[in-house]
């Protein structure tokens, strides 16, 4: 009996097993392959060499993959700090008015990053939304913002905070009132509560959220092109030139292929170590 | 208990927005006590205790230990600990680090945390191996174990027990119960008990606080409140016992006939009205050419064995009348057959009818 459920478990995940190797396996191979072959080839069919790999190293395009994981780093960092005191409140002060900030937050993500972005770039530029006013009423502007790194952080964080917020309130929520109470009693502070208590117990939602903006923000190129306009060259950035400009494919593959490495070496440790199924809320 | 209060509470009043959760309540206990507050759900008893550690502030009252103030004291300060219902333990840590958390806030060096903390194992006799185990890997009187153990460590003036009991199956209970009592003659510390079962507070405790309504209805020795309970919800409270309402000399029906030590034992003025309480093992069954100073005629109507002892009920008036004895001298009789009941003078308690909330 067990044997044919297996079975037919097996045979329900062929399809989107075939569709998922069709679409995501395959073209991770094309470009694993590519990152191998000589410079400026279009097709699989030569001898490998590891020439992409030194030109990455001689002409520093290392810089941009460190300067894209910093930024993402720095985002992730910024967004667990803004967000942390959102999250606890919605999972454990505000009560119903979490719904009011939960859909604000959702209605966010019916609208396209980019188009906000662009948005984001109207107000801030010189004779913008907020330059243009000011001028008009003051008699005096601002230098513009945009074009540097930190408003590309800015970007970021304006656009994956749902992914951080929403993680992180559900590991709130795992933290049960009681714990927080019986610290309390025991002798402890706010501090030493928030470091010993509830941050532990929400470990897995923080870990989600912060993954998840990680992740994102290490490949986003987006913020980088509508905030940052060529000032700052992220990795996305060289990937797409490579490819584009530069008509060197291995360049832009073997460039790819370090960043889903490395993010892939950040995230799978982690995940391996925390149970996904306490925080959908099942009990083991 | 009428030394000098080793924790005093005066006055205290808590409100939940309109609702008033505690209504000027007023209570001493001495060091070293076992108190158990027993009480329905919804009567007040989880919200004094959450006031007496600090886990909420009192709306208006004081709160003294030793003649000092503690009412103002954040709970993290005040020297007092709370077993939760829930017993709160840290599932992220081991049972080790759950027992040294208060020593280590207190700094403490590690290795006189850890030692403390085995010392700790060793008196609620649980093995020093479970020093490393984690709290998931516990059962669930282990851990009633390790959350005492860890109460103990923070070494409060008083510990709370909000009902940490009311989990545990049947068997384990019983056992745990007589534990906490003996725990509390070898540590000498005060326990304050809460608990919806008068059963356990009878087990335990020194003195036992009966509350309704945010009220204390009476405050007395097990031994008290059983003989001599001071309102109906309180007899009622104790479990399963006969209460006629008396009118002058009207039973409320009840065919009883009194002999004169039993009219002069519920003799009471005209105008008085409440009830006669009589304790169902008090109630005997009397042979044709035996007498007592009540008796009363009826029919047998229900046998129930309850383990130790016989419960029956016998139809006499309006209101059944509960006769209980030992399993051992179980009735030959059937249902429906006639039966003399008799009880003493002695066993007979007035209670009076008191405008509620006076107690």
């Amino acid at each position: 009996m067990e044997r044919l459920e297996r079975r037919l478990g097996f045979l329900s995940a062929l399809p989107i097993m075939a569709l998922l190797t069709l679409s995501f396996v395959m073209p991770l191979l094309v470009v694993a392959g590519f990152a191998i072959m000589p410079q400026k080839v279009f097709s699989l069919a030569h001898l490998p060499d590891f020439s992409s790999f030194r030109v990455i190293i001689e002409q520093g395009y290392y810089r941009s993959l460190l300067r894209s994981l910093g930024l993402a780093f720095l985002t992730t960092t910024i967004l667990f700090v803004i967000c942390w005191p959102l999250a606890y409140g919605m999972a454990k002060v505000f009560g119903r008015f979490t719904l009011v900030i939960t859909l604000a937050v959702v209605m966010l993500l019916f609208v396209s990053e980019n188009v906000r972005l662009f948005g984001w770039n109207l107000t801030l530029m010189k004779g913008g939304l907020l330059e243009g006013h000011m001028r008009a009423w003051l008699g005096t502007g601002f230098e513009s913002p945009l074009y540097g790194w930190p408003v590309i952080v800015f970007g970021m964080v304006y656009v994956y905070l749902p992914f951080m917020l929403f993680p992180l309130a559900q590991g709130i929520s795992l933290v049960p009132d009681d714990a927080r109470l019986a610290a309390a009693d025991l002798g402890a502070g706010r501090w030493r509560i928030l470091f010993q208590i509830e941050m532990p117990l929400a470990a897995p939602g923080i870990m989600v959220g912060c993954l998840l903006t990680f992740v994102l923000s290490a490949g986003a190129i987006a913020e980088a092109k509508l905030l940052g306009g060529r000032s700052v060259v992220v990795l996305t950035d060289d990937v797409e030139s490579a490819f584009t400009f530069g008509q060197n494919w291995p360049l832009g593959s073997a460039l790819s292929l370090m960043l889903i490495v490395i993010v892939a070496l950040l995230v799978l440790v982690p995940i391996s170590r925390i149970d996904l199924d306490t925080l959908m809320g099942r009990k083991r | 208990m009428g030394a000098a209060a080793f924790v005093r509470l005066e006055n205290i009043t808590k409100r939940f927005g309109t609702f008033t959760a505690l209504d000027r309540i007023n209570l001493d206990i001495a060091e070293g006590e076992f108190l158990t507050i027993v009480g329905p759900s919804g009567s007040g008893k989880s919200t004094l205790i959450r006031l007496l550690v600090g886990i909420d502030d009192v709306t208006s009252g004081t709160i003294s230990l030793d003649g000092t103030r503690i009412d103002t004291v954040p709970a993290n300060r005040r020297p007092t600990c709370m077993v939760f219902q829930s017993l709160a333990l840290f599932p992220h840590m081991t049972v080790g680090q759950n027992i040294e958390f208060p020593l280590k806030l207190r700094k403490m060096a590690p290795d006189a945390r850890r030692a403390r903390a085995l010392e700790l194992l060793r008196l609620l006799r649980l093995p020093e191996s479970y020093y490393a185990k984690r709290i998931t890997q516990c059962s669930g009187g282990e851990r009633q174990r390790v959350a005492l153990a860890r109460a103990l460590a923070f070494d409060p003036r008083i510990i709370v027990f909000d009902e940490p009991l009311s989990a545990l199956d049947y068997r384990l209970r019983k056992t745990l119960e007589k534990e906490l009592k003996d725990l509390h003659a070898r540590t000498g510390k005060t326990f304050v008990y809460i608990t919806h079962s008068l059963e356990e507070a009878m087990v335990m405790s020194d003195r036992i606080a009966i509350m309704r309504a945010g009220r204390f209805e009476q405050i007395a020795t097990a031994e008290q409140i059983y003989s001599q309970p001071v309102s109906r919800f309180v007899a009622s409270f104790m479990g399963e016992v006969n209460l006629f309402d008396l009118n002058g000399s009207d039973w409320g029906g009840l065919p009883v006939k009194l002999s004169p030590q039993a009219q002069a034992a519920v003799a009471v003025p005209p105008d008085w009205r409440g009830a006669v309480m009589v304790r169902p093992e008090l109630v005997r069954f009397l042979a044709p050419d035996e007498t007592a100073d009540f008796t009363l005629n009826g029919r047998l109507h229900a046998e129930y064995a309850l383990g130790s002892r016989v419960q029956y009920t016998v139809q006499a008036g309006d209101t059944p009348v509960i006769v209980e004895r030992p399993f051992e001298q179980r009735l030959g009789s059937r249902s429906g057959d006639p039966v003399r009941l008799g009880w003493d003078a002695g066993a007979v308690h007035l209670i009076a009818e008191v405008a509620h909330g006076t107690a």
